[in-house]
């Protein structure tokens, strides 16, 4: 939030995946069909709350950019309130909103202090975002205006250049691969009317779930969800997302870009959530490029030969099938031989496996570490969220670590061959061209 | 340059007494907030140890706070500190490099280091019952490392690509690095934490070995837990690991009081790029050398009122109201070794000029000096004041740099617990006197960032049709 200083400081290692821990996670429906999943924090007086579409950018269709720009509308003006007004009665009570869309949830968050008058009316301002947004037209505009300031801010950077170049070659029509931020084109054709049609389709009870963590009780924890539930429309659940073809043959595309380092995404299509292989492939991306320093792809390409300041590997999965991503940024010149250095990491990883003692050390680091991730209630509330939006057991915190634990090497070897394929994979560079 | 916010106070007390601060009454409900106590306790070799415990969870942190960073540094020898911190991964006498990093992941642990213009910080957080592998490891790397010359010349690459990854081709970044070092001409927060790429390719590794023997010394570092875990067991803990090592003698640091801006200094900076951007700053005393203590709190106060929340001034009445700025917002740093900068800046919306949000942003300031806030805007400031102080206790991490870099810089971590009493202290009177007293043009310093034509060219080659074929070629910006 606010009055906190901001000190500059320089991470030395990269941060690749952060992640999760076992709260006690209990789940029910409103009577109107909106799921609900709560964890109990009594400890620090203030709530989180988040509600989750079946949204985001995969169901922006032709109007692409809607989805985005239809979540930064919410808190522009809801039930007689400007813009303003919203701000100002968040803020007068300590309360942060927030309102995103990715790739396939819309969400509208909350985080309120749970002393009585606060909390109430905190909420009430919330409910008013949720349930009657009013989508004004001058606020639209402008709004408009800073998407398109975003897509420019976007070319200036290589790396979002590579990433929305990745996504493209890797989903083609696919709706995975279709920027959530839209165009010039699609910004500027997009109107209101479009946005309360993305509204009044998506954010519906039915295709909804909310995550509460903090200090209410079950009782207060029902109520408030019966509430919640009261302001949306019973509605029907979106439909599923269409399943994604795997490449045929591998595919390099070359943008030059007059930056000093060239980016590199390397990709193919992953896994999903719930899928019967993600526990190996978890397990085996650990040791390849998903554990930090102790990763095969950390060794190789920085510590060994100062390539890289940050190279990694993680599956993205989504509710079909995302992507797998091997990145990494060296300076124009050493560009082939980073690829190089990569590839050979990723092929051999791929063809032999990884070691006993791999496996051992990253089992050990993850379930070891597993506590970390439920530390607070922050990370709780985006598990709850992830487990409940793709309907995962609510059991899969405590599972997460004994799952790990069961594999066998021999388990991952046969999950990476089978859903790895370096041969037939998506390499993007964008950088300066190799002179220095 | 990654900026990380670090929320600058923790609390031990609630201020019961001063409970107006909310539009609605809630005595009863702040009595709800829990206390925090921070204990603490040096050792013989003068290594001071803060500990907090909190049993949400069963996990700690352990940071080791050095003081030293780049405001140590002199020119030529820039990124020094950073440099160094890099290099501390790199094995002790006992220990291989990489064994480290490797001990750590097998227990689980999640580990890294970072610098800034004040301090260099290290930190692993684990399972809280397995503490004494991070402090054993923590202690052994304070005085053994190892720094060999051949790990040294594959690391400053790493380094190097860490500045063009974060600098070099990022032009708001380049125009931030320009900009500090025009706003401020002797004091060492003009330099870079990463250092200038010039000093980067002139290192050695005997300038690291000199700079670990100078300020690796446990009279120089503060230990901070946060977590499950027993004060009492912490200290025993810290002095089985630690005890043993003997301090050694302190370089003094030098004054380096920048010396009195005499009028406004302007930079333009010309950067290949799509966006145009406007910094601003102003010369302005930190809590360390405010002549008065209210002061830095009414600057603090001012931010947030002006520019630091959604429902701030520079928000309502530029972004929303006359939509020139698709982004603007001000932020002070009142909390550094050193005084710094009060800082606005912004990106203007299509069809504005960077002369007409910076006059825009000047004419908010005017305002500031002329007409007192209202005392609906001063509470509500303080309202998400006393929110936050709520909120930053969710993350042990956060509660754990607090106080480590008030400790640090030389504040004292117990000047945390005043934070929240002197903020609510500020009167409206306050904010005005201190916008008259400091945000002054001669003390000003203004970049502009103006882009240059940003040429792209893409290629799609398929693996079976080898001929490549020219899809987009995009040039001019603005």
């Amino acid at each position: 939030m606010f009055k906190h200083i901001v000190v500059a400081v320089l991470l030395s290692l990269w941060i690749a995946n952060v992640s999760q821990a076992a709260p006690k996670i209990e789940h029910w429906k409103t009577s109107n069909g909106l799921s609900v999943y709560y964890v109990s924090a009594p400890s620090l007086p203030m709530l989180d709350m988040e509600l989750v579409f079946a949204g985001g950018s995969v169901r922006d269709g032709a109007k692409s950019g809607v989805s985005l720009l239809t979540a930064a509308l919410l808190n522009k003006g809801a039930d007689g309130l400007t813009a303003d007004q919203v701000a100002e009665a968040f803020e007068d009570v300590g309360a942060t909103f927030s309102a995103s869309s990715n790739m396939e949830r819309s969400s509208i968050s909350l985080r309120t202090v749970t002393f009585v008058e606060e909390m109430e009316s905190a909420l009430q301002t919330w409910l008013k975002v949720v349930g009657k947004p009013e989508f004004p037209e001058q606020d639209f505009k402008r709004t408009k205006k800073q998407a398109l300031i975003g897509l420019q801010a976007q070319k200036q950077k290589p790396g979002s250049i590579a990433e929305k170049a990745f996504y493209k070659a890797l989903y083609g029509d696919h709706p995975y691969g279709v920027s959530g931020s839209g165009t010039e084109a699609t910004i500027n054709a997009m109107t209101v009317p479009d946005l309360k049609a993305y509204y009044q389709q998506y954010y519906v009870a039915k295709n909804g779930m909310l995550a509460m963590v903090g200090a209410i009780d079950r009782k207060q924890a029902e109520v408030l969800a019966e509430r919640v539930s009261k302001v949306l429309k019973v509605g029907t659940k979106a439909a599923a997302v269409p399943e994604v073809k795997p490449l045929t043959q591998s595919k390099t595309v070359r943008v030059d870009f007059p930056s000093s380092q060239s980016h590199v995404y390397i990709g193919q299509i992953g896994n999903k959530r719930g899928d019967a292989d993600y526990y190996s492939l978890y397990l085996g991306n650990h040791v390849l490029g998903g554990g930090g320093f102790t990763s095969r792809l950390m060794k190789e390409v920085r510590v060994k030969r100062g390539l890289s300041y940050s190279v990694y590997s993680y599956f993205m999965p989504q509710g079909q099938l995302g992507p797998y991503i091997l990145g990494l940024q060296t300076k124009n010149k050493n560009l082939d031989e980073a690829i190089k250095v990569a590839r050979e990491v990723l092929i051999d990883f791929v063809e032999k496996g990884p070691s006993d003692e791999e496996i051992k050390q990253s089992k050990q680091s993850i379930t070891g570490g597993f506590p970390l991730r439920t530390a607070s209630n922050a990370n709780i509330i985006s598990y709850i969220s992830m487990i409940g939006f793709y309907g995962l057991s609510l059991n899969y915190l405590e599972e997460f670590s004994p799952k790990i634990e069961k594999l066998s090497r021999e388990q991952v070897v046969d999950a990476f061959k089978r859903r790895v394929q370096p041969d037939k994979m998506v390499t993007i560079v964008v950088g300066g061209k190799k002179k220095s | 340059m990654i900026l990380t916010s670090i929320s600058n106070r923790v609390n031990k007390y609630f201020w019961l007494s001063v409970l107006s601060i909310f539009l609605l009454p809630i005595s009863t409900s702040l009595a709800q907030i829990k206390t925090l106590d921070v204990a603490d306790k040096t050792l013989d070799n003068g290594l001071k140890i803060l500990v907090l415990e909190d049993s949400r969870a069963p996990v700690a942190v352990v940071q080791l706070w050095y003081r030293v960073g780049t405001s140590y540094e002199h020119e030529g020898i820039t990124g020094l500190s950073h440099a160094l911190e890099h290099l501390m991964f790199k094995g002790t006498k006992s220990r291989a490099s990489g064994e480290f990093e490797k001990i750590l992941a097998v227990n689980g642990a999640r580990n890294n280091a970072f610098t800034s213009q004040d301090y260099t910080a290290y930190y692993e957080v684990l399972a809280s019952d397995r503490l004494d592998v991070a402090m054993s490891l923590e202690a052994d790397r304070m005085r053994n490392l190892v720094l060999d010359e051949k790990e040294f010349k594959k690391e400053i690459e790493v380094v190097k690509e860490e500045r063009r990854w974060r600098t070099d081709d990022k032009p708001k970044s380049l125009t931030r690095e320009q900009f500090n070092a025009v706003a401020f001409m002797n004091s060492p927060y003009r330099a870079p934490v990463i250092g200038w790429m010039v000093d980067l390719e002139t290192m050695t590794i005997d300038d690291l070995r000199d700079w670990y023997k100078k300020w690796y010394s446990p009279d120089n570092a503060t230990l901070v837990v946060v977590g499950d875990v027993k004060k009492d067991e912490v200290f025993a803990m810290a002095e089985k690991y630690f005890g043993a090592i003997k301090k050694t003698p302190l370089p003094i640091v030098k004054l380096r009081t920048e010396v009195v801006q005499k009028g406004v200094r302007k930079l333009l900076v010309k950067a290949p790029a799509k966006l145009p951007y406007l910094r601003m700053g102003f010369k302005t005393p930190g809590v360390i050398n405010a002549e008065k203590k209210w002061e830095p709190y009414a600057l603090e106060v001012l931010s947030n009122i002006l520019g630091g929340s959604n429902s701030s001034r520079v928000t309502k009445r530029l972004v929303r109201g006359k939509g020139i700025a698709a982004s603007a917002g001000s932020y002070y740093n009142g909390f550094g070794r050193l005084p710094d900068l009060f800082i606005l800046s912004g990106t203007p919306s299509k069809g504005t000029t960077l002369d007409q949000l910076q006059s825009e942003l000047i004419a908010q300031i005017k305002d500031l000096q002329t007409h007192l806030v209202s005392e609906k805007e001063l509470k509500r400031v303080k309202a998400q004041v006393v929110a936050s102080e709520v909120y930053e206790r969710d993350s042990i991490e956060n509660l754990a740099s607090i106080l480590g870099s008030f400790e640090s810089v030389g504040i004292g971590y117990k000047e945390v617990d005043n934070y929240l009493p002197a903020i609510l202290s500020v009167t409206t009177e306050q904010v005005m006197a201190v916008a008259k007293k400091y945000l002054v043009e001669d003390q000003l310093t203004i970049a502009h960032l103006q882009p240059q034509a940003l040429v792209v060219e893409t290629v799609t080659e398929n693996k079976k049709s080898k001929s490549a074929t020219t899809v987009a070629k995009t040039g001019g910006s603005k």
